[in-house]
């Protein structure tokens, strides 16, 4: 553990954490933080409980024992549309569209919280209506500008090729003005190509929107290329974390994951 | 200007639509008091109007929301006999006893909202089924509104202009609440509910909205129904009348509200032909879902709406987009 944690900058943290389904912990002990600003990435073999940390810190699971605080405070007990608003946004390892509607649909659905009228102005179309959802689509469309997808906003999201979902996953994601933004597994099944373009988008959208990102990879060439720190989990446990440099060379870690790529 | 930009085509498209529902009103309204039709059909114009708000209400349900209600006669029950009372033995005002109707069965689906909306798929199918019944046993024990017997003397308020007027309002209704940001939480609740409450979206909020809402028209379409007859009896409101609904909203096309216009036109239509041959009703209708189900799964319209269809999205349309699909304003 090279940086020691400095008690202001934490964004989100884990204190103790444990999950357990049925007889299975898929998550024990789990200690963690992220820093304000810092991109962090979280690997391990498959089933190490990747996934459910990320369940667990968007309240989609609640943890069996132990804390989790964002910004200093308890998230624990939450609904996940709370810990959304109170800034955490994040996308699925299985994609989670809203698939049967256009692409620029989703995106504005992911803005529902920063708008601003009600059921009546809208259903009578007076008030902030207009103004509001002309913003909204003026937003939602550079969003998608950025992930490259401006020209199929007109496109069902099920329409989309593969790679351009997982774009759109991450656009949306945004679209809910987030502080912490995670992602399960961005580039699973894109080519290296696109593994490249998503790296720089990564890179380019956490200067621009301020973020701490948090992310789930298998590819390591994105993970150690991207990540100032690293997580590495293992049957529920973290075996190891630092900068990409001392994970690699953790005799832990060798054994446990890349031992098994040479 | 961008091709997207510009929300001035919404404003064009409420007046179009409101323009043709202006002329629609006159042509009809000639046709009623020109006695063209007989006084059969011109209760079957009623009832198709009220069917209309039916279909569409539990459209936002069922269709928009994702969520199977069966029980939506039980509201209209609701709507209808909250409104006789006021009218028969209170002498209120029609208008007032339609919007009483409206909110009691609006307030109604919000308290049974809340529990049973946590439910999923065929579990909440049958307890709204369920609910229905209840609330059509219920009121079968009151003997204040007639019991089984049903309730006489009912002031005939109900005509076409008010028939006209409210299935016009139901559905700009909710044609703008479904194009608006809570209107789109709810099809994000139907798309996906956990990415739509990982998206900041209070999904048991908006479920329970929706069903109010729905219950509301229903409640609305119950008071404008029971004022066409001088009867009426809580064998109206049966499982069967909510599962007529149901078919109209599939038949359509669950999540266009052009789809439930057209459904309870046809089912309206279907039922007052047949009505001398009811057994045969009952085929052509089981006939016409098979084959529905074989070759169009998603109903007549799916997510269409005949707005965004040609030729009639060169009128319609957003300026400068293609339109072969999808859901748009209108
Ligand atoms: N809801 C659940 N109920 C029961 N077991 C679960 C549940 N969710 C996850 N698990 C189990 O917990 C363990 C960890 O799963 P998790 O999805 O977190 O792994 P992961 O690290 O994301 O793996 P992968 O790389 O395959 O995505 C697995 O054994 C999994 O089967
Ligand atoms: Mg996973």
């Amino acid at each position: 553990m090279a940086e020691a944690k400095k008690e202001s900058k934490v964004l989100l943290e884990a204190k103790d954490v444990s999950e357990v389904f049925g007889g299975l912990k898929a998550v024990s002990d789990f200690n963690f933080y992220i820093n304000k600003g810092e991109l962090v990435g979280l690997i391990g073999p498959n089933g190490a409980g990747k996934t459910t940390a990320f369940n667990l810190f968007t309240g989609v699971y609640q943890p069996t024992t132990g804390e989790i605080t964002f910004g200093g405070k308890s998230i624990v007990g939450l609904k996940p549309y709370q810990i959304t608003q109170r800034g955490v946004a994040r996308t699925f390892q299985n994609i989670r569209l809203f698939s049967e509607l256009t692409v620029l649909d989703n995106v504005k659905i992911a803005f529902h919280d920063h708008v601003k009228y009600g059921v009546l102005e809208a259903v009578l179309r007076v008030g902030r209506y207009y103004k509001e959802e002309e913003r909204i689509e003026q937003e939602a469309l550079k969003l998608l500008d950025i992930f490259h997808l401006k020209d199929k906003a007109g496109e069902l999201a099920k329409n989309l090729p593969y790679g351009a979902q997982r774009r759109l996953e991450i656009a949306r994601a945004l679209a809910a003005g987030p502080k912490l933004l995670l992602l399960d597994e961005p580039a699973a099944g894109m080519n290296p190509q696109e593994t490249q373009e998503l790296m720089e988008m990564i890179r380019w959208i956490r200067k621009k929107f301020g973020l701490t990102v948090l992310l789930i990879e298998h590819d390591m060439n994105l993970v150690m290329g991207i990540c100032e720190r690293i997580y590495v989990l293992e049957y529920g446990m973290v075996i190891a974390s630092g900068t990409p440099e001392e994970v690699q060379k953790d005799p832990e870690v060798i054994r446990a994951y890349l031992g098994g790529e040479g | 200007m961008d091709k997207f930009s510009g929300m001035k085509y919404l404003k064009k498209n409420d007046a179009v639509l409101l323009g043709f529902a202006i002329v629609l009103f006159a042509l009809l309204q000639g046709l009623i008091s020109g006695k063209v039709l007989s006084s059969f059909w011109q209760l079957n114009v009623l009832i198709i109007g009220i069917n209309i708000i039916m279909a569409v209400s539990l459209n936002l349900i069922n269709g928009y929301t994702g969520q199977f209600s069966l029980g939506h006669a039980g509201f209209m029950a609701v709507g209808a006999y909250v409104g006789v009372v006021l009218t028969t033995n209170f002498h209120a005002p029609f208008v007032v006893a339609l919007l009483a109707g409206g909110l009691s069965a609006a307030f109604l689906g919000f308290l049974i909202g809340i529990p049973t909306l946590r439910l999923n798929g065929d579990y909440l199918a049958i307890a709204t089924l369920g609910l229905g019944e209840i609330i059509r046993i219920v009121i079968m024990n009151i003997e204040y509104v007639g019991g089984a017997a049903g309730f006489k003397g009912i002031p005939h308020h109900t005509n076409f202009a008010w028939v006209f007027w409210l299935t016009v309002i139901a559905l700009f209704f909710i044609k703008n609440f479904v194009n608006s940001t809570h209107g789109r939480a709810c099809l994000a609740i139907r798309e996906n509910e956990i990415a739509a409450e990982s998206m900041g979206i209070n999904t048991t909020k908006y479920k329970v909205l929706a069903f109010a809402i729905g219950a509301g028209f229903a409640g609305i379409a119950g008071g404008l129904f029971a004022h066409c007859f001088y009867l009426i009896s809580p064998n109206s409101f049966t499982f069967m009348a909510s599962f007529n609904y149901l078919i109209m909203v599939v038949m359509g096309g669950m999540g266009s509200i052009t789809g439930s216009i057209a459904g309870a036109f046809v089912v309206t239509f279907l039922s007052a032909a047949l009505a001398s041959w009811p057994e045969f009703r009952m085929i052509i209708y089981a006939l016409a879902l098979i084959f529905l189900m074989f070759y169009r799964p998603q109903g007549l319209f799916g997510y269409m709406e005949i707005t965004s269809m040609r030729p009639l999205n060169r009128i319609f349309g957003r300026p400068g987009e293609k339109k072969e699909g999808g859901r748009t304003d209108g």
